[in-house]
């Protein structure tokens, strides 16, 4: 059983029609949003609290309950704020791309009917800057929906006002990060804030905010119209809904496909992505998340749930639902010292465990590469990601840490034939 | 963290670009930017400015552009902020360029997805015409960065030109890029792979088969 294209969210996910207002609206978005709202705040955040959405960009926080952080009534004159993160950076990491190009106006909806249940009063979206022609598609939808009076006073004919502005990054993955993005959006080097204080208590200009995924809004009108009985009919329990998957590297057709949750690797791979590459005996690994999910021999991988569960006992995650696949042609050292250098540069160099670990955990995985190092080092270099792991204001550091200690545990023997084999092979020269 | 330094302030750089201002166009988007945040916090538009401001250096060089100390300087007294404000948004940001670029600025991914599809080969492709990161070639045309994950990775290996993606790249199709753009051509953008839209399954479409050739209103089929 999987998804019927009837129950596909992103319709035109791939582009082949036009993104615009009259496109979108004849394919269903904002039809009537004003009834949508009608039901009030609270009847919106009970939805989607029952759909059992849960954040698409990568925690998995249930998005209702999220929402329902946020304060009913300003008791100081403090607005409250949507911040919408489209800073999509994690490698492997694709499908809000998609949304914003080919489905905006499915995320500008979303902007309103989310940021009207939390009593927001507008909605900021940060873009990462890479998005340079995407971002000019989501300026271009949002002055669309301004120029029909679906944003702005009254917006949708609703009586409640609503501004979304987009705000473009400039190159740092780091601003994914929810307070980091509220850094960025105040104009500051995108550097984490502690928590707490939380963004719902006091966030952008020390406001009550909330930082959802793209995804995580664009889904949401479509639920309000379909109800949460039919979101919650996919997926195993504590999984619901539907999802987009990214399928990278070694697939024979590599793609972006909204599929039902907890569908199985397997038939993921092959009913969009044509197969692995070399057929099933050549899976080596994958790394199912996104680059900061420790990656799972492919062995293991083949009959399990994609979803939060089920990635979650072999030891990964679901993550963003980036799945990057690797063929037994794969460098795994090498796969996974790239993702140590990205980790490197992308660390803020605000806490020194992060800033010096980042650093340290990736020159030691490029010895490894070639085995120039001695056996001790693979204990050295796990002990070196513990005392970075929950050593650091965000979870960089920990995102840093995951991929090498997945590679350990998994690919240890592969880590000590290239150590032996080069001492070997050194032994032989000097004699 | 990416180790980035601005380009020497010196009296050359002073008298180039001492006495540089937004023009007309630059400073109309400018007030537009600042004006999407709240009153007095016009602190927020830093980054908009910056990339605007980078834009017309770009315009008025025939780059892809850079953000040159007095524009830096600029940007802040017309926020009315410190200089250091600013500058430490420049030098954290990485698509701000601290030193002059070609025109064509060539940012190839390197990261994991790309380099499963072999993004060494397009790497190796612009080694062979003689880029180098941080270096502008002789003849102005180009400079290359070897950049982190650009999420395009379902239609990996790419490359992101000035403000354009080229995907699904090899070696060939690579150099047809650049050859295009070095002859003044606008090569096709996205995907490079023969009948292939955008991030589908490449001429094996497996869902939403009708969205094809109209759009599908799949409503009443709830």
């Amino acid at each position: 059983m999987s998804l019927a294209d009837k129950d596909r969210i992103f319709t035109n996910v791939y582009g082949f029609q036009d993104w615009g207002l009259k496109a979108a609206q004849a394919r269903g978005d904002w039809d009537d949003t004003k009834k949508l709202m009608e039901v009030g705040q609270d009847a919106i955040i009970d939805e989607i609290k029952a759909s059992g959405l849960r954040g698409r960009g990568g925690a998995g926080f249930p998005t209702g309950m999220k929402w329902s952080f946020m304060p009913k009534e300003s008791k100081d004159g403090r607005p409250s704020f949507l911040v919408i993160n489209a800073d999509e950076s994690e490698p492997g990491s694709c499908k809000d791309r998609e949304i914003i190009r080919h489905d905006p106006h499915k995320l500008v909806e979303g902007a309103l009917i989310a940021g009207f249940a939390m009593r927001a009063r507008a909605a900021y979206i940060y873009i990462r800057g890479e998005y340079i022609r995407e971002a000019e598609t989501l300026f271009a939808a949002v002055e669309q929906a301004y120029d029909a009076g679906l944003l702005g006073k009254n917006a949708a004919g609703s009586g409640y006002d609503f501004d979304v502005y987009v705000h473009r990054g400039a190159g740092a993955y780091i601003c994914g990060e929810e307070t980091a993005m509220i850094e960025s959006l105040e104009g500051k080097k995108g550097q984490p804030r502690l928590k707490p204080p939380f963004p719902a208590g006091a966030g952008l200009y020390g406001c009550p905010t909330t930082v959802n995924n793209v995804e995580s809004i664009a889904v949401v009108p479509t639920i309000l119209r379909r109800g949460a009985a039919w979101f919650s009919s996919f997926g195993r329990e504590n999984n619901k809904g539907t999802k987009l998957f990214q399928i990278s590297g070694h697939v024979n057709k590599p793609c972006v496909v909204e599929e039902a949750m907890s569908i199985t690797f397997e038939e993921l791979i092959e009913k969009h992505c044509g197969g692995i590459r070399g057929g099933w005996d050549n899976l080596l690994a994958v790394i199912p998340g996104g680059s900061s999910v420790p990656l799972v021999p492919g062995e293991q991988i083949r009959n399990a749930f994609m979803d939060f569960d089920g990635l979650k006992e072999l030891g990964s995650g679901l993550g963003t639902a980036g799945v990057i696949v690797m063929d037994k042609s794969t460098d795994v050292v090498r796969a996974i010292s790239r993702l140590s250098y990205f980790y490197k540069h992308e660390s803020c160099g605000q806490c020194t465990p992060c800033r010096e670990g980042t650093g340290w955990m990736w020159r030691v995985m490029k010895r490894l590469e070639t085995g120039d190092a001695e056996i001790e080092e693979i204990d050295m270099l796990q002990q070196v990601t513990k005392q970075v792991e929950g050593h650091t204001i965000c979870a960089l550091g920990d995102a840093a840490a995951w991929p090498i200690q997945g590679l350990i545990r998994h690919f240890r023997p592969e880590i000590e034939r290239r150590i032996n084999e080069r001492a070997g092979a050194m032994q032989e020269a000097a004699e | 963290m990416a180790a980035r330094k601005i380009a020497p302030d010196t009296p050359e750089l002073r008298a180039q670009w001492g006495s540089w201002t937004f023009n007309e166009e630059t400073k109309a988007k400018a007030d537009k930017a600042i004006a999407r945040y709240p009153e007095g916090r016009q602190r927020s538009a830093t980054m908009p400015l910056l990339d605007y401001a980078q834009r017309q250096v770009g315009a008025e060089t025939d780059t892809q552009g850079w953000l040159p100390l007095p524009v830096i300087e600029y940007v802040a007294a017309y926020l009315d902020q410190p200089v250091i404000r600013v500058l430490e948004v420049a030098t954290f940001y990485t698509m701000y360029n601290l030193e002059p670029v070609g025109k064509y600025h060539v940012q190839v991914c390197g990261t994991t997805p790309c380099m499963l599809r072999g993004s060494d080969e397009i790497i190796a492709t612009c080694k062979k015409r003689g880029m180098k990161a941080g270096h502008v070639s002789d003849d102005g045309l180009w400079s290359f960065t070897e950049v982190e994950c650009m999420g395009n990775c379902a239609t990996a290996p790419m490359v992101q030109i000035n403000d354009d993606n080229y995907e699904d790249l090899t070696a060939e199709r690579m150099d047809a890029v650049l050859d295009a753009l070095a002859k003044g051509e606008s090569p096709k953008t996205g995907t490079q792979e023969p009948g292939r839209h955008t991030s589908e399954p490449a001429g094996a479409l497996s869902s939403l088969k009708e969205m094809v050739e109209e759009n599908h209103d799949y409503r009443g089929e709830w």
